[in-house]
């Protein structure tokens, strides 16, 4: 049945015009109200990163700002104290990149030849090997902190950024290769068989075949490992500490300390500083975020 | 041609994988048998690996944190995963009614998974703050004349996890969900109006009955979060009042780092990753057994 | 009163108008097969009687009752499916009585229209098993329960055998044939496969493009074909088109093959009066070619005329050869007994029995 313009089924779309019309309101108003619920605790962050200190203490916080003021952006990244140090959350911010990012193009690299050949490649063993990697996916974290600390303070890596790569990019080679393999093996294996005929080798399988049709898994895996490790939490709050940490850790940090005036505004602004890269890369490839989603965690 | 050449690609392929297997060994394999050790052992603050037996089992058991713990995990865990799941069901199906602007629906119903657990935990705690949050909001607009300090409370603080741990999570729910309506052959829904179903009665009986795999899937995911649960916590309680939101996880990072105890908190970790086996090997099992049963069928 | 009333219906999606000024009447105990290529707007039609579409414009009427506005489940018809569409997760027991759980019928009434259906269909050894667990073909007779045990006033089908394979599609198409005499209620059935729609239908609507092309019963659809669309649609192997002029000569009409000396003279021919001069299209299915020498047509007391024929390839079914042929250039496909077939490379002569030729023009495309 392949009738040219054949629309998708719509639930409401037979019965009487009222009747629809009342329905399709109840909808939308749902929708509407549900979508407050979930956007308000941005905005009203948002909102409370303008307003000086004492209005906030004054009207609490969920009020519209009186006055609007970006001083406290400015404070927030360059001027606040933090754990002792007073320059503001762009020393965590920096951090953070500086372990997300090599974390993140590491362990993808590693996924997409490693998801190539075990999506390929026969030998003697691969199910297993494949299962081992898996496991990865699902071991939890506190199993690995223990001999994770020994193994960085051996290698001379504890409470450095370097350590954190390490860490993320192992674990993250579990991710990005179940995500990559799984995707590869959709391409069709008479296109290998065709290269090995024509005489290209694995590497040159890899470079022109499975890499040119690797950019949709390509760009899961990094919006997925970026996110994941940007707001990441426990390796970063145990594996260093003071002035090496992520960003995610220091916002613990300075929510925890309780000593003198809390400067909320400063506060919420550097929160915003925190969640704003994934935030980003979320609204810019949100189609991708759902299709990790659905291909990952469905598995 | 030498006879390795001829046996194509010859060993590349294994030694490209090497240093990935030997990576996932040393972290799955050698890192679990040496947490395991460590559970049993004498180990105090630092490692020492001379045999103890399980008694820091039997001392967590005993522990009034970590049976509460536990006990808090069961509530959040199933009002959690259950919460995402209906409240995910429900907007999927609002979303399926062919609205307009679904794309926004959609960006604004899934973002909060783009957020750390972190800033959603520190974000919600100053909307439920006691004094300047949600309570003198509400009081203000002269709705509520009682304070709102649900999180300082005892009783209540481990719902308000749960409600941000929906908040959280059921965009996640929501979007798996929607992709299986969609994935419901538009046919049935034709046969099920002309037999005179109404809408609810369609989804009820025809729709939702169908994907009930992608349902189970949903579950093990965020059963698995559960159990892992350490961020939200930490950022939006800290496991307080007292003990009223402290979860394993917490638990755990506590006797390791902050008491000295790693013996405990190895032996903490081992019952989360049996915890986790508990849910997930059944899922596994059936999910073979499906699959075997599948391609029999054809 | 008629089953089923279609008047000036339109149907456009934005833009784009899918059907256009459709009319179509079933009397009561018909069987109307929708048929035409993909895209034709067949499926659409259909989905429109079953209120599973809206209207843009036009009126449907079924047993005179105005039902434009109305909801599928209050036009009182059935439907199946070429997915059959059977709940997965019910048993087939289930299945059937879906719809009246719905419409709250009383349990015992449920129990007598499942025992008479279950007879009916012979699947009463089915009842209790899952979709999942039922051949093809038995999954096809539980979706015709389904709509059986509605007993409702139109029974639609939406191309439900096209997922079977061919021998399977030939059984059940005898067991819808038997169903139809047995039932004896109003049909209207979508179907891509013309042989399909000959076998079963009381009338036959040809549609393309989203216009009737038309509405009549199979013999006249098969031998005066309003235009070239029906007329190259329907049959298979296609009826050959053979362009040429009228040559008019003392009253007499013929037409000349383009680029050719062959003249058929028109005597025999059902067609209008074509001027002299006027370009036309000469139409001939190619089982009415027989070989010359045998006089087939007139032995009938028809007239045929005899034509060269160059024959090129030859493809033996076993029941007949088909011969690809070329009459004075033209390429033509004649249809013939095995042993009566000539050899490829071959020239031999054909008579083509006039009475069964239809004349069309060439810019209109309508039959003359």
């Amino acid at each position: 049945m392949a009738d040219a313009l054949h629309q998708a089924f719509d639930p409401l779309a037979t019965g009487s015009r009222r009747r629809q019309l009342g329905a399709r309101t109840i909808v939308y108003a749902i929708l509407v109200v549900f979508s407050l619920v979930y956007l308000s605790p941005i905005l009203i962050i948002l909102m409370n990163t303008f307003r000086p200190l004492d209005e906030i203490v004054r009207d609490g916080f969920i009020s519209f700002p009186k006055s609007v003021s970006l001083e406290y952006w400015i404070e927030a990244w360059g001027s606040f104290c933090i754990g002792g140090t007073c320059e503001g959350v762009s020393r965590y911010f920096t951090n953070t990149i500086l372990m997300t990012v090599p974390a993140t193009v590491l362990s993808t690299a590693f996924g997409l030849v490693n998801g190539y050949i075990l999506s390929k490649w026969r030998f003697r063993g691969d199910g297993w090997i494949f299962g081992l990697i898996t496991l990865g996916v699902f071991l939890p974290a506190q199993m690995t902190l223990l001999p994770w600390a020994f193994v960085l303070g051996k290698l001379g890596l504890s409470n450095t950024i370097a350590g954190l790569v390490l860490v993320h990019t192992v674990q993250g080679i579990s991710f990005t290769t179940l995500f990559c393999r799984n995707y590869f093996v959709s391409v069709p294996d008479d296109l290998i068989k065709a290269a090995r005929i024509d005489g290209a080798g694995f590497w040159r399988i890899f470079r022109r075949i499975m890499l040119p049709l690797s950019p949709p898994i390509l760009i899961v895996c990094v919006i997925w490992q970026f996110t994941g490790i940007w707001n990441e939490f426990l390796f970063g709050t145990v594996f260093t500490s003071g002035g090496n940490q992520p960003i995610t850790a220091a916002i613990v940090a300075f929510s925890g300390s309780g000593t003198g005036e809390r400067h909320y505004n400063v506060e919420a602004a550097s929160v915003i500083f925190a969640a704003l890269p994934p935030l980003f890369i979320y609204l810019i490839g949100g189609k991708y975020f759902v299709r990790g989603l659905t291909s990952g965690a469905v598995k | 041609m030498t006879s390795r050449t001829r046996k194509f690609g010859g060993l590349t392929p294994q030694l490209v994988l090497l240093p990935t297997i030997v990576a996932a060994l040393v972290y799955v394999v050698v890192f679990s048998i040496w947490t395991l050790w460590v559970s049993v052992s004498k180990s105090t603050m630092l490692p020492d690996m001379s045999f103890s037996g399980f008694g820091e089992y039997a001392a967590l058991w005993k522990s009034h944190r970590w049976i509460v713990a536990y006990q808090n995990l069961f509530v959040f865990g199933t009002l959690y995963v259950g919460g995402s799941i209906l409240l995910g069901t429900l907007l999927a199906i609002l979303i399926d009614q062919r609205v307009k602007y679904e794309a926004v629906w959609r960006t604004i119903f899934l973002y909060p998974l783009a957020i750390s657990f972190i800033v959603t935990g520190t974000v919600w705690r100053w909307i439920f703050h006691p004094q300047t949050g949600l309570g003198r909001a509400l009081s203000d607009f002269g709705w509520i004349a009682d304070k709102v300090d649900w999180i300082t409370d005892r009783d209540l603080a481990l719902y308000v996890v749960v409600f941000t741990g929906v908040w959280h999570a059921s965009g996640f729910a929501m979007a798996l969900i929607l992709a299986g309506l969609r994935s419901v052959d538009a046919d049935l829904i034709k046969a099920a109006q002309i037999d005179g179903a109404s809408v609810p009665r369609t989804y009820r009986k025809v729709v939702l009955p169908t994907i009930w795999p992608i349902f189970v899937a949903v579950a093990v995911v965020l059963l698995q979060f559960a159990i892992k649960t350490f961020d939200l916590v930490v950022a939006l309680t800290q496991g307080g009042p007292g003990v009223a939101t402290t979860v394993p996880a917490i638990v755990v990072f506590d006797l390791m780092f902050q008491r000295g105890q790693i013996a405990q908190g190895a032996a903490a970790a081992v019952m989360i990753l049996l915890a986790l086996m508990i849910v997930l090997v059944p899922y596994a099992l059936l999910n073979a057994r499906r699959n075997r049963k599948d391609k029999r069928h054809g | 009163m008629s089953s089923l009333e279609i008047s000036n219906l339109r149907k456009s999606y934005g833009s784009v108008e899918v059907l256009k000024d459709i009319n179509l009447s079933a009397e009561s105990g018909e069987f109307v097969a929708l048929v035409g290529p993909s895209g034709c707007g067949k499926s659409t039609l259909l989905s429109i009687i079953a209120g599973l579409e809206s209207i843009t414009s036009g009126e449907v009427r079924i047993e005179d009752k105005l039902v434009n506005d109305e909801a599928p489940k209050d036009r009182d018809i059935a439907m199946v499916f070429q997915s059959y569409a059977l709940y997965p997760t019910m048993t087939v027991r289930e299945n059937m009585t879906f719809g009246m759980e719905c419409r709250n019928v009383p349990k015992t009434e449920q129990a007598e229209a499942i025992d008479r259906v279950a007879e009916l269909l012979q699947i009463g050894h089915l009842l209790d098993r899952k979709p999942g667990q039922l051949s093809g073909g038995q999954r096809q007779r539980v979706a015709m329960g389904r709509a059986l045990v509605r007993d409702p006033k139109l029974f639609l089908f939406d191309e439900p055998l096209s997922n079977l394979d061919a021998k399977l599609r030939i059984e059940m198409r005898t067991e819808i044939k038997k169903l139809h005499k047995n039932v004896g209620k109003t049909m209207v059935y979508v179907t891509h496969d013309q042989i399909e729609a000959m076998t079963l239908a009381t009338r036959i609507a040809v549609m393309h493009k989203g216009v009737l092309q038309q509405y009549d019963t199979p013999n006249a659809i098969y031998e005066t074909p309003a235009n070239l669309f029906v007329a190259g649609f329907m049959g298979s192997p296609n009826m050959n088109f053979l362009s040429g002029r009228v040559v008019s000569t003392g009253g007499k009409a013929s037409v000349r093959l383009d680029g050719t000396g062959i003249t058929l003279p028109l005597d025999g021919v059902r067609c209008g009066a074509p001027a002299d001069g006027q370009e036309v299209i000469l139409g001939v299915r190619p089982e009415h070619f027989s070989p010359a020498h045998e006089q087939r047509a007139e032995r009938k007391g028809k007239v045929s005329v005899k034509v060269p024929v160059a024959i090129d390839m030859e493809e033996p079914t076993g029941a007949e050869t088909i011969l690809m042929t070329r009459i004075g250039g033209h390429e033509a496909i004649i249809v013939c007994e095995p042993d009566e077939a000539p050899r490829p490379g071959e020239t031999m002569e054909f008579a083509i029995d006039m009475a069964k030729v239809s004349l069309f023009d060439p810019k209109s495309e309508a039959r003359l």
